[in-house]
């Protein structure tokens, strides 16, 4: 029997979920469990909603998200957390960057955004993160996902040093430190909210 | 232990089992495949023009006694199934493994086809691997069965093989030193006289083949309870595991041919059969055809796209899990050209002119949706160029918008030259616009003939495109600034007014903005604006309009400075920011 937990990690092409979701797969993998990770990808660049999935635990089966059947949903922008709210167990931790990017069909003045999304996402218990400003505060904008990690980081009990070391590992040496203070950032937001 | 997807580990394989020769035409989800095989030592990698020429390639080095590999999407088996085919007839010489990734849900295709109908038509043997593991080990394996067997190993793989990390024990390279070639015709000149024979050769080797698979270790029954058994392969095989944790499950790691004693002795031990599969009718067929009953599903099974545990659960009648419904305002987010593309004026200006426009394969098929909408067939790699000459040949004689092909750099390359030849020789009519962007651009930026880059970087030619055309014997070709909004608009009016009624091609040709990644100084909306709406028409993902005034904005971090936009401003309300204030360069 699987134990395995689910993260689907949700954004529009070019925020970086699948730099995050490595991140994220290499410190389950360092915390000592089997990972599968899945990716959509081809359309990442072309602005399209992109969603990669990270299923870890002592036994991995199935790569995909399931509706009613996700522990926690991390996204990177308002509309796609609406889009994947499916796929949110009853009691799972979606955490959604406090940022909206409009859709082409909405530019061009042929859709509308969706109303009143941050107040939804809220019902649906989400915790929303500031994380474009954490990212400037760490002194890289680029950062945003690393910020977005480290709320993630108590969810799912890796322990910091865990993350920290996949994290100097795999971002570019140039951006270590805010990378690092980015994580810490997000570490201490989720701790606060 | 490593994370390596699919495509990672059967190139992998590949290098361990010796394979030193790789040939392929890039396709979603097979590309990386044949990227990363590329990398090793001691191999040799190349792009080819079209999947046919790979396997063909691939056909001439195993002959020769090399370990070949081949990777192509399942559509790419379609263009290839000629030499598949008859190489079912020839076998081998060195070890041949031909990869086809299917796309199950069409995340990146234009169908959803199934490569098994392919290995049972062909008479190839099949291996479906469930993970990356398993992707290696088949892989590396599927050498020394190929010869042993002498015949090509086809692997199957889907997205959620191809694209899925999963944990990976590699090992080490052996020395495959190259096979002695001997002239042997009635083996290889696949002539009547000697293609008769061969096919009792290889009817032989279909029974050789049957008795293997009862005992091949990729095949495993798991028994658990004796109510329920399912039989399943590849991806589908996890989704099952997760899905019915108390069925007995028989797991094909062949799905040709199939295990006939084995399933007959897996549907006796339980109560009720049933195969699970995506978007395919493929093995329940088979198992049917063995003999085998199997039991309906209490609740329908999706008959395309994927699945996923959960949709298994609920054909088994397990309810769905409480969740929130997704809100019905969310707009939807398509992929889009990129800001700066150079192929959006050319689809706003075919738009314009109201024309008959026959599309292909390639980013470029993005110009099908709104606001440009302005594509109205896309079928297969080449079509755009031929099914312009059908509406042509029907529409000759009655009033008719003009008709336009539109096809990409490596698109023509990989079959719309032997199309472009067709109309050339008949005399047939239209337009046909390759839109020459400089690379393989939807899957990944690949070399082809027309940008003279290569795989593994070696010294290349580029193509000249329009001299090609022009030796074909089309009187009417122009190279064409496609950033040019005047120079687009006129060329196309001449090929469609003018030369309405001759062949005429219009090369046009700039970088793809992915290429150089190089920006100009942005682009932005002054207070000039009077809200007209025509740049949002563009579908530039840089540019909106305020949904209450109208007004335009660009958002300066999308906007790569391209221009496009400012020349369609009546109004003089798109501007350029002043030089100094941005240092440019790569993003």
């Amino acid at each position: 029997m699987s134990d395995a937990k689910t993260i689907l990690l949700c954004g529009v092409g070019g925020q970086g979920t699948i730099l995050a979701a490595d991140l994220l797969a290499r410190a389950a993998s360092a915390a000592g469990f089997v990972v599968k990770v899945s990716e959509i990808h081809g359309m990442a660049q072309r602005g399209g909603a992109v969603t990669t999935v990270v299923r870890y635990g002592t036994k991995v089966n199935s790569m995909v998200a399931d509706i009613g059947q996700t522990d926690c949903i991390v996204s990177f922008e308002t509309t796609e957390a609406l889009r994947n709210i499916a796929f949110l167990k009853e009691g799972g931790f979606l955490l959604v960057a406090d940022e909206s990017i409009k859709p082409l069909p909405v530019a061009c003045g042929r859709a509308s955004m969706p109303h009143n999304a941050r107040e939804r996402l809220s019902d649906c218990g989400a915790v929303l993160i500031p994380a474009h400003a954490l990212a400037l505060e760490a002194g890289n904008a680029k950062c945003e996902n690393v910020a977005i990690l480290g709320a993630l980081e108590s969810q799912l009990g890796f322990g910091s040093d865990v993350w920290l070391d996949v994290i100097r590992e795999r971002v570019p040496a140039k951006t270590i430190d805010a990378n690092v203070a980015a994580f810490e950032l997000g570490r201490s937001f989720a701790q606060a909210n | 232990m490593q994370l390596m997807s699919g495509n990672e580990a059967i190139a992998r394989g590949a290098w361990e089992a010796g394979c030193s020769i790789g040939v392929a035409y890039p396709g979603t989800p097979s590309t990386e495949t044949m990227e990363s095989f590329a990398t090793y030592d001691g191999v040799y990698a190349e792009w080819c023009t079209n999947e046919k020429v790979a396997v063909e390639v691939g056909i001439g080095a195993s002959a020769a006694g090399a370990r070949v590999l081949s990777t192509m999407k399942h559509v790419g088996v379609n263009v290839a199934a000629d030499p598949l085919f008859t190489a079912a007839y020839t076998g081998v010489n060195g070890g041949y493994v031909i990869l086809a990734a299917d796309d199950p849900g069409m995340y990146s295709s234009q169908n959803e086809q199934d490569s098994h109908y392919y290995a049972c038509a062909s008479h190839t043997p099949m291996l479906d691997p469930a993970d990356a593991q398993e992707a290696l080990d088949f892989t590396r394996d599927a050498y020394e069965l190929s010869e042993r067997f002498d015949v090509p190993f086809l692997i199957r793989s889907t997205v959620r093989v191809s694209h899925t990390k999963t944990p990976v024990e590699v090992g080490e390279r052996i020395d495959y030193q190259l096979k002695p070639y001997e002239k042997n015709a009635p083996k290889w000149v696949m002539m009547p006289a000697y293609a008769k024979p061969r096919r009792k050769v290889q009817l032989k080797r279909i029974d050789d083949l049957k008795a293997w698979v009862e005992t091949c270790p990729y095949n495993r029954a798991v028994q658990k309870g004796a109510e329920i058994g399912v039989i399943c392969c590849g991806a589908v095989y996890q989704h099952v595991l997760d899905a019915l944790p108390d069925a007995s499950v028989f797991k094909l790691g062949v799905t040709w041919p199939l295990p006939e004693q084995a399933l007959k002795s897996f549907a006796a031990s339980v109560k009720r059969v049933f195969v699970v599969e995506e978007g395919s009718e493929y093995l329940s067929e088979q198992v049917r055809s063995l003999g085998i009953d199997l039991s309906p599903f209490s609740d329908t099974l999706p008959k395309d796209g994927e699945l996923s545990p959960g949709l298994i659960k609920k054909a088994f009648g397990i309810a769905e899990p409480a969740h929130h419904d997704v809100p019905d305002d969310v707009p939807g987010r398509p992929p889009a050209l990129c800001a700066g593309c150079p192929h959006r004026l050319v689809f706003k200006e075919l738009s314009r002119i109201k024309a008959i426009v026959t599309g292909d394969i390639g980013c470029y098929t993005l110009g099908a949706l709104p606001p440009l909408a302005s594509i109205d067939t896309c079928v297969d790699m080449g079509a755009s160029v031929s099914m312009s000459h059908g509406f042509e040949l029907a529409l000759a004689g009655t009033e008719h918008k003009p008709v336009v092909a539109v096809i990409g750099d490596s698109t023509f390359g990989h079959s719309g030259l032997s199309s472009l030849i067709t109309t050339v020789y008949n005399k047939g009519a239209g337009t046909v616009c390759i839109l020459d962007n400089r690379t393989t651009a939807m899957t990944g930026r690949q070399g082809n003939p027309f940008n003279g880059m290569t795989l593994q970087n070696r010294e290349s030619r580029e193509l000249d495109l329009v001299g090609l055309v022009k030796a074909l014997g089309v009187e009417h070709v122009e190279q064409v600034n496609p950033h040019d909004m005047k120079a687009v608009r006129s060329a196309l009016k001449t090929a469609t007014t003018e030369q309405a009624g001759e062949l005429s091609v219009i090369v046009f040709k700039a970088p793809c903005v992915l290429l150089h990644r190089q920006r100009k100084p942005h682009f932005f909306v002054n207070a000039d604006c009077r809200s007209c709406g025509v740049c949002a028409t563009l579908g530039c993902p840089a540019i909106s309009k305020d949904a209450e005034t109208g007004i335009a904005a660009i958002d300066p971090l999308m906007c790569i400075g391209c221009g496009q936009c400012a020349q369609y401003c009546a109004f003089d309300a798109i501007e350029q920011i002043n030089d100094s204030a941005m240092e440019g360069g790569a993003r």
